[in-house]
């Protein structure tokens, strides 16, 4: 060890390495510390920027590459109960066949009417630019923002802050918010939310979680419609040629089909949040105001009446409240708060999660 | 046989050359639009801010010279030629409306005011849409840089003569961190 680079402390004359900022021995600060602190900061700031440039690219392709496994995922649980039910009157092929033939028909139902239905179902009614021009404004900021067409907009009566977005794609989609959101947050978050929304209609998830919602609502009908009609046959004595191991089968995959189609789904969903909360960040660059967004629309106690089981999954934060603890884990629509909180600080927020 | 395969691979290889060709046209009709975006809002704020000025000039009787600045400023924005000093001038127009808005703080009858409340929230809105469209602008033409510039699509790039855009740079001023005196 040579002793040419150490530093005397100005204090005691203890020698110290030339990076130390205090002495070592009585804690004196070093000469030309706060200059070395100073370049250190500037050194972490600079990569903390080019992380956040960097990361809501990266959360985008990962998240999109899921949500394809997933759908297809349910693709073959629809396939796999079709080919093992028709198994189990003996035609594999006829039954596959049927179930991709319901699934189409419950997805092209959904394709050109699920958007006025969901916006009925949940008390919406669309607006003019007369009506709230500072919304309407918000919402024009983030449809320049994203280079998307401009969406309808839609408003909810109510006292819970929350927004959701629906449609078939960017030029067929709608964004709807409650009153309470306009009145509770701040310019900042109202535009993280609604670029958030912008994100989900971007990136297709309306598409999507309709898509998904038809197939998961194709394989419970399909499951129901087995176990219903092969009780039936089965009392009638006309199992035919059927395979009594593909029957085992049908009847095992008809009660975990639907769950797991549901379990799915719901995996769909929280992918989907994570990557339009980093959309909003591409759009707005500004992770703050979603973030604080997430927080109060989570803390605020007012309930949102018009929200049930079937439209939970489409609204940014979950408005069904009464969830017990454990079945979030699993069951919920949505990533915790915290979580969301968490990968925007990632991106270069400094909220605090509540 | 032998011909067969030739002629396929052929015209694998135009449709690749299409796929890339019309990808490239794609990027650089977004770009065009999102200049022309950036340039309907440049002149929405300049039709607003007469307006703004007609009605604050009543109760800001004593601001003459910020008011005189904010209009100053905007007639050599609108009177600006080239992509340069277009940036530089909507960008003073910009630090005028700023300081404007941070002095009206001071008169709450003017803050108070239905007429002036709905002004200044379509010109807070323009000015974001100004900033959005500029960042959509630069977002474009760096889609449409990378995609110029790497392999293979360089090649057809070059061969179609697609040359790189200019980003919208920001004025200086602008860009600066805005400075605040708290003594």
């Amino acid at each position: 060890m040579t002793a040419k680079n150490l530093i005397p402390c100005p204090n005691c004359g203890y020698e110290n390495s030339p990076r130390a900022v205090v002495c070592n021995l009585c804690k004196e600060i070093m000469p030309g510390a706060a200059q070395r602190l100073r370049v250190k900061e500037e050194k972490r700031r600079k990569e903390k920027t080019r992380v956040e440039r960097s990361s809501f690219y990266a959360e985008k392709d990962k998240n999109i590459r899921n949500s394809y496994i997933i759908l297809f995922a349910m693709i073959a649980i629809l396939l796999l109960l079709g080919v093992s039910m028709g198994g189990a009157y003996g035609d594999p092929v006829a039954g596959g066949v049927i179930a991709l033939i319901v699934a189409c028909a419950i997805s092209g139902y959904s394709w050109f009417s699920a958007s006025s239905l969901i916006m009925s179902m949940s008390g919406a009614k669309k607006i003019e630019r007369g009506d709230m021009p500072e919304l309407f404004n918000v919402v024009e900021e983030m449809k320049i923002a994203s280079g998307l067409p401009m969406p309808d907009v839609y408003v909810i009566e109510s006292p819970a802050p929350n927004a959701f977005a629906t449609g078939r794609d960017p030029d067929n989609s709608a964004v709807a918010v409650t009153t309470g959101l306009v009145e509770k947050l701040s310019r900042d978050e109202l535009q993280g939310v609604i670029a958030h929304e912008m994100g989900h209609i971007r990136n297709f998830d309306i598409r999507y979680a309709m898509l998904a919602a038809a197939l998961l609502g194709s394989i419970a009908l399909i499951s129901d419609a087995f176990l219903r009609g092969g009780l039936l046959r089965r009392r009638g004595g006309s199992r035919g040629g059927g395979n009594p191991a593909m029957l085992v089968l049908a009847v095992v995959l008809a009660i975990a089909a639907p769950i797991s189609a549901y379990l799915l789904q719901m995996a769909v969903s929280r992918r989907r949040e994570f990557l339009a909360d980093a959309s909003a960040v591409e759009f707005t660059r500004n992770p703050n105001g979603l973030a604080s967004a997430l927080a109060k629309i989570t803390a605020d106690p007012a309930p949102l009446e018009s929200a049930n089981r079937a439209t939970q999954h489409l609204y940014i934060v979950n408005p069904v409240k009464n969830f017990s603890m454990k079945a979030r884990a699993l069951m919920s629509t949505h990533p915790a708060t915290e979580a969301r909180i968490n990968a925007l600080r990632r991106m270069g927020a400094d909220i605090i999660a509540p | 046989m032998d011909g067969w395969i030739i002629l396929i691979i052929l015209a694998a290889l135009i449709l690749f050359v299409i796929g890339i060709y019309n990808s490239l046209v794609r990027l650089r009709v977004q770009v065009r639009n999102a200049w022309s975006q950036i340039d309907v809002q440049l002149k929405r704020r300049h039709d607003l801010i007469p307006n703004l000025v007609e009605v604050v000039k009543d109760y800001m009787g004593y601001e003459q010279e910020t008011l005189q600045k904010v209009i100053q400023a905007r007639s050599s924005a609108m009177n600006a030629t080239n992509i340069g000093d277009k940036a530089q001038k909507e960008g003073m127009l910009t630090g005028a409306l700023k300081s404007l808005f941070a002095l009206s703080e001071n008169y709450p009858d003017l803050k108070a005011n239905q007429n002036v409340a709905k002004l200044q929230e379509e010109l807070t809105s323009t000015e974001n849409k100004i900033s959005f469209s500029r960042q959509f602008y630069n977002d474009s033409v760096m889609a449409f840089n990378i995609k110029c510039q790497t392999f293979p699509a360089n090649m057809i790039a070059n061969m179609f003569n697609f040359t790189r855009e200019e980003f919208f740079k920001v004025a200086e001023e602008e860009r600066a961190p805005v400075k605040v005196d708290l003594r």
